[in-house]
């Protein structure tokens, strides 16, 4: 009976009615802009478009509509999870260590088998998930949204390249020098931004996120402007991965003696990733039960009753900034190593987006679903590429879906909450 | 510095920053009423010149000849489709999240606005649009010679009026009508004009139709005037109109309109006398530096925070 009341207890008719309305607006929603295409000054028809995707919102209105009459939806849409996932957690919370060292195995396993194509495929998810744990600490943990997070990832990036264009810098003196960059760019637009309300954050630093870009694509005598700059390969502390070495260097395969592979460089920077990304994962482990992390999260629930408790906020946003900016700068220093060339194409928006959608879909906060969130996120796209076309539209969905239905992610943070509801 | 790059310049920015100020409407008026960023508004403007390059189309192969009633038409049409998309936008990804945490509207309308552009991307193609032009001719003023002149496009003069024409019904509805004085209630104070009979789910629904038809207004008429559009530009005329809401004041609907033209005529002359290419870099640092220095903007009134 009280599930009947919290639905509203709409009969199916009812339902039934609200499935044809939103049908009719769904058609006439659809029918300017999927119906007709426009071929130079003139238009093709597609009159089944709009017909097939309204037919498909009335049934999912409809059907969506008498879960919820029935009372199917009540316990998930107020974001309770249910038996069964609480089942799966608990088992999966006994057994830790040993999946934990299980997925390290397969990890280290998996390079030396999958071949080159999904090697980079690897390659690339490790990146993002360092991006996204860097985004993580500054938007699941300290609560600051940050919309241009990409601007960290290509000063990362471009540090390396530029550095060794101009500085002869090489890999190893890159990852702290694009670190330190990164981080330095973090505390530079923070100090200044990080006193302003949350939205008014989250556009300043859309806008940084651009005049970054736009700056690098536009000073052609410094970056090399839309054409990029060439990057070169890391080596083996000192040890080169060519096929022949330049004078008075080795090469891998002739110090280790096995025959050689163009594989081991990316093997080798799969496996260094692993390990940035395992002493990332251990620090922010180590940082949430600091006081700083506790002020992070502290701050994200209430910044009032926090500066009445004597934190001050900036200091303490800024160091989440710093650190996400520095986890940003090593993520586009190994991405600038593991392409061979930068350009700015690499860092629009649509990188910041989709960084930002792995930590919403991970659940703001918790490092494990951010970690799974951005390896299925990179390696799904490459497994289907015929729905590549549909990435940024599931993207989307996916955001809007998840703010509606789980704000606090799949997974969601293991720490509980301060639930304001049950008091105010 | 000549006279006439000056003065060609400054029409060019007063063009650009009606522009600006009929999107900028949009963003001012949901952030005053919900206080969210509607993150998805500049791709709301897309649609519209997708919009109006297909009404435009269907039209002509109806058959209908005559520029003004053909202008007149579109512009309609546009500002009714572009108004249904507004509405339902906000059915769709905003209402759900009235209670929700702060971030939670502002990363839905990042979603929304990722759907409307691969929406727009898929139906219609990646590549870029046109319009025929509809709207011939100019006049030149100050004419002194074959380079020495102030070109004044009919279509800019058209946008100009059209602007000041449809701000000036926005301003008269907002302050003399039943829903208009509603609005600015439930701008005061939601809670306080809920109690006191005011229906806030549905003046909420009305600014974003509102916010949607002034968006398809400039998209339609910079299509007019322009001609080439793309799935993507509604991201930096988006940023743009947001800076200028933010510039004049975000809330504050005189400041939207102010503030679209400070922004227009500040971008114009920095790229006519300082340089092109980082006109924009210009203009999302100016966002910065209001943002970081002043920002309740020039008419906004400083947000006090309470518990």
């Amino acid at each position: 009976m009280t599930e009947r009341s919290v639905s509203g207890g709409q009969s199916v008719g009812a339902v039934l009615r609200e499935s044809l309305i939103t049908g009719v607006v769904a058609l006439l929603l659809f029918a300017p802009l999927t119906g007709v295409s426009l071929s130079g000054y003139t238009l093709e028809g597609h009159w089944q478009r709009p017909v097939w995707l309204a037919g498909w919102v009335v049934l999912g209105r409809f059907a969506f509509g008498w879960l919820r009459a029935r009372g199917h939806l009540v316990g998930r849409l107020s974001g309770r999870p249910k038996a069964g996932s609480a089942l799966l957690a608990s088992w999966i919370e006994a057994h830790r260590t040993f999946l934990l060292l299980a997925l390290c195995v397969v990890a280290l396993i998996l390079p030396w088998f999958i071949g080159k194509y999904w090697l980079n495929v690897a390659i690339l998810a490790w990146i993002y998930v360092l991006l996204a744990l860097g985004l993580n600490i500054v938007v699941g943990l300290a609560g600051l949204l940050d919309l241009g997070f990409v601007a960290f990832y290509a000063v990362g990036a471009y540090g390396y390249a530029l550095g060794f264009k101009y500085l002869d810098l090489s890999f190893w003196a890159a990852l702290p020098f694009g670190a330190l960059l990164a981080a330095c760019f973090g505390v530079m637009l923070g100090f200044p931004v990080l006193r302003m309300h949350g939205d008014y954050l989250a556009i300043v630093t859309l806008g940084f996120g651009e005049i970054i870009r736009l700056v690098l694509n536009n000073w052609m005598d410094f970056t090399g402007g839309p054409n990029g700059v060439r990057v070169p390969f890391p080596s083996f502390f000192g040890i080169e991965f060519g096929r022949k070495a330049q004078p008075g260097h080795v090469t891998v395969h002739e110090y280790f003696q096995v025959p050689f592979s163009n594989e081991y460089r990316d093997i080798f920077l799969y496996l260094l990733l692993m390990i940035v990304v395992g002493g990332l994962v251990f620090v922010i482990r180590r940082l949430r039960r600091m006081p700083l992390g506790r002020n992070w999260e502290a701050l994200r629930e209430d910044e009032i009753a926090c500066r009445s408790l004597g934190i001050q906020p900036v200091t303490v946003k800024l160091s989440a900034f710093g650190l996400g900016a520095m986890t940003g700068g090593v993520g586009g220093v190994f991405f600038a190593a593991s392409q061979g060339f930068v350009n700015p194409t690499s860092f629009t928006f649509m990188e910041s987006a989709h960084i930002l959608a792995i930590v919403i879909l991970g659940g703001m906060g918790s490092t494990a679903g951010v970690i799974a969130a951005a390896v299925i996120l990179t390696v799904l796209p490459e497994a289907l590429r015929d729905f590549a076309e549909y990435r940024g539209l599931l993207f989307g969905c996916a955001m809007v879906l998840m703010m509606v239905w789980r704000p606090r992610g799949l997974m969601g943070a293991r720490r509980a909450r301060f639930d304001r509801s049950g008091v105010a | 510095m000549s006279f006439h790059i000056l003065v060609q310049q400054v029409v060019n920015g007063l063009v650009l920053g009606s522009v600006y100020g009929l999107i900028a409407v949009g963003y001012t008026m949901v952030y005053g009423i919900i206080g969210m960023i509607n993150f998805a508004h500049g791709d709301v403007y897309m649609i519209a010149a997708y919009l109006t390059a297909i009404f435009l189309a269907a039209l002509t192969l109806l058959g209908i000849q005559s520029p003004p009633l053909l202008i007149l038409l579109v512009l309609l049409l546009t500002m009714a489709f572009t108004a249904l998309y507004g509405w339902s936008m906000e059915r769709i990804a905003y209402k759900p999240l009235r209670h929700s945490t702060r971030l939670a509207p502002l990363i839905s309308a990042i979603g929304m606005s990722l759907i409307l552009q691969n929406y727009v991307r898929l139906s219609q193609g990646a590549r870029s649009q046109g319009t025929p032009t509809l709207i011939q001719g100019s006049v030149r003023l100050f004419e002194n010679g074959p380079d020495q002149f102030v070109q004044i496009t009919y279509a800019q003069i058209l946008i100009v009026v059209t602007a000041v024409i449809g701000m000036s019904l926005l301003w008269y509805w907002i302050q003399s009508t039943a829903m208009g004085r509603a609005c600015r209630a439930v701008q005061q104070d939601r809670i306080m004009a809920a109690l006191l009979g005011v229906d806030t789910d549905r003046v909420i629904s009305v600014v974003f139709v509102l916010g949607a038809s002034m968006a398809a207004v400039a998209g339609t008429l910079v299509t007019f005037n322009y001609g080439s559009f793309d799935f993507f530009i509604g991201f930096v005329i988006g940023i743009k109109a947001f800076t200028a809401a933010v510039l004049g004041g975000i809330g504050s609907l005189p400041g939207a309109m102010l503030g679209g033209l400070v922004l227009g005529l500040a971008e114009s002359i920095f790229s006519g006398f300082v340089n092109t290419d980082y006109k924009d870099v210009f203009a999302f640092s100016l966002l910065v530096g209001v943002l970081i220095f002043r920002p309740s903007g020039l008419l906004g009134r400083p947000e006090v925070e309470k518990v």
